[in-house]
């Protein structure tokens, strides 16, 4: 076994602890990490803090952190769980506003946009009926908007307009390659909760297309503990596909 | 007993210009892709497409047979972009209908349950509502009060769907990992049309797969086409996988070169010219 310890901590590695703490507490419910950062860091929280959770292979199986299946969750079943609750999805992003409003659908305008994208996917039910949270692996303004161009995720103030169906909404946390984000502010907008190590307020202030919350201290993201990197590094991702989303 | 067995090109002779058409698999999954060749290979157009959608999607709208589009998303999976339907969408090619994909699954439960609509906790909040203004919302009667949006039925004119083996009645078996949502598009279409891998005697559906991988029921089924490699170049495991260096291909190649090398003759020269192409690269 290495000794990693007095290896220096990379960014990428940062943000696969920010991507993880989101699952803390979260008990026996379904992880589903999308995108390379994230599904480390629903591993490293399953193997470490959240010993409950139940990680899917991204098909049709809930599978063990070393891949060996223990359930089976064909999209079907995944809707259905979906709007059972018992699920925290960390989503992408091509924008998000200040309020968590999230796009993945299309830049520009709708009927004739500029850039089509993906689609608005599940972005809708999944803001409706479990915790989202999203990962940004390159923040900047054309991904931080004032206003995203068409919502597929709902934000805080979109649903406020909608009380008696928002009672399961909720949005945790914003990763980006920069900081963590939560909206524990009095209007439920945009906070910085955390910078990673080697960030500056000015940094993120200056990628932000939007006004954030700066609280007068920002707590940095913390530290992974010598074992957390030692699982990061040899067990889950020796391949290293964490510094191919952020290279530094 | 009704022996249901057809060509792809009987399948695509019953369909017409305007329909609609649900087509299943997800993605760049065990997609129907001989029967979407077929169907290119005909005048039809006007389409109403329903579709979890990939490169079905993405052939349709870019030799211009389709009118609207319903659809979540439109991916190639390994590709997240599919290059042909971003390029059709930012022409205006088409209309689109875009729903989440809960949204969808419930209008496609609808329609095979005869309801006129289901509620689901889905859309309201988001830009799903603003561009379909179409779309209505229901109020619970119960104590509760919460409103949810009215999915309506998506009921189609005909399905077409790809699964690992079938019976000659029309009974489909899928092998792989996700039924994904093919027999809710045949109990949605007034008729669906199954090909398949390989058609086996009844007997031998049962053999060495559980009773649970009996998908399709033939009561929901008009016609059935033997057609190995049918979901080329999307999967259909665990006969095959994707073939990722033919999707590359397809997804760099201009839509009229790759038509032209690839579609211009019937299934056979299809297999041939992909052949030939993987020859060519060693």
């Amino acid at each position: 076994m290495t000794d990693v310890r007095w290896t220096e901590v990379s960014r990428s590695e940062y943000c696969v602890i920010a991507c993880a703490e989101a699952w803390r507490g979260a008990g026996e419910i379904l992880a589903s990490p999308m995108g390379p950062i994230p599904s480390v860091g629903a591993r490293l929280a399953r193997l470490t803090f959240a010993p409950d959770l139940l990680l899917t292979d991204g098909e049709a199986m809930i599978v063990r952190p070393d891949g060996t299946p223990e359930g089976w969750l064909p999209y079907r079943q995944h809707l259905a769980l979906v709007s059972g609750g018992r699920r925290h999805v960390m989503m992408g992003a091509s924008q998000i506003d200040r309020y968590g409003n999230q796009n993945i659908s299309c830049v520009g305008d709708w009927a004739r946009p500029k850039r089509q994208l993906l689609g608005v996917r599940g972005a809708p039910i999944n803001t409706l009926n479990n915790p989202t949270s999203y990962w940004i692996p390159r923040h900047s303004r054309r991904v931080f908007v004032e206003k995203v161009d068409m919502v597929c995720g709902v934000g805080y103030d979109r649903v406020a307009e909608h009380p008696g169906t928002a009672r399961f909404h909720r949005i945790p946390r914003v990763v980006s390659d920069l900081g963590v984000f939560d909206f524990a502010t009095p209007d439920r907008s945009m906070r910085l909760a955390s910078l990673h190590p080697g960030v500056t307020v000015e940094q993120v202030r200056e990628a932000t297309g939007f006004e954030l919350t700066i609280p007068d201290e920002v707590a940095p993201t913390r530290e992974p503990t010598p074992e957390e990197l030692r699982l990061i590094r040899e067990v889950i991702d020796p391949a290293d596909i964490r510094r191919r989303e952020v290279a530094t | 007993m009704t022996d249901k067995t057809m060509t792809a090109d009987e399948v695509v002779s019953r369909l017409a210009s305007g329909m609609t058409l649900g087509i299943g698999g997800w993605g760049s999954r065990r997609k129907p892709m001989s029967l979407v060749r077929a169907l290119l290979r005909t005048d039809i157009t006007d389409l109403t497409l329903v579709s979890y959608g990939g490169p079905d999607v993405g052939m349709l709208v870019a030799a211009g047979r389709v009118r609207r589009l319903v659809a979540p998303f439109v991916t190639l999976d390994s590709i997240p972009l599919e290059p042909h339907y971003r390029a059709a969408r930012e022409r205006g090619a088409f209309e689109l209908t875009e729903v989440d994909e809960g949204m969808f699954m419930w209008g496609l439960r609808a329609a095979a349950n005869r309801l006129p609509f289901l509620p689901v906790r889905a859309g309201i909040g988001s830009d799903v509502m603003r561009v379909n203004p179409g779309l209505r919302t229901v109020t619970s009667p119960y104590e509760d009060g919460e409103t949810f949006v009215a999915m309506p039925a998506l009921r189609l004119d005909a399905a077409l769907v790809h699964v690992n083996r079938a019976d000659r009645l029309g009974n489909g078996q899928y092998l792989g990992p996700d039924p994904y949502f093919d027999d809710l598009f045949c109990e949605a279409a007034d008729t669906a049309y199954v090909s398949c891998e390989r058609i086996v005697d009844t007997a031998e559906l049962t053999k060495e797969a559980p009773p649970q991988s009996l998908l399709v029921k033939r009561l929901h089924v008009t016609g059935v086409v033997e057609a190995p490699g049918g979901a080329h170049f999307t999967s259909c495991a665990p006969d095959h996988g994707r073939d990722e260096d033919f999707q590359r291909l397809y997804a760099t190649t201009p839509w009229a070169e790759f038509s032209e090398r690839f579609l211009s003759g019937d299934e056979a020269d299809y297999r041939s010219a992909v052949r030939t192409w993987q020859e060519e690269q060693g």
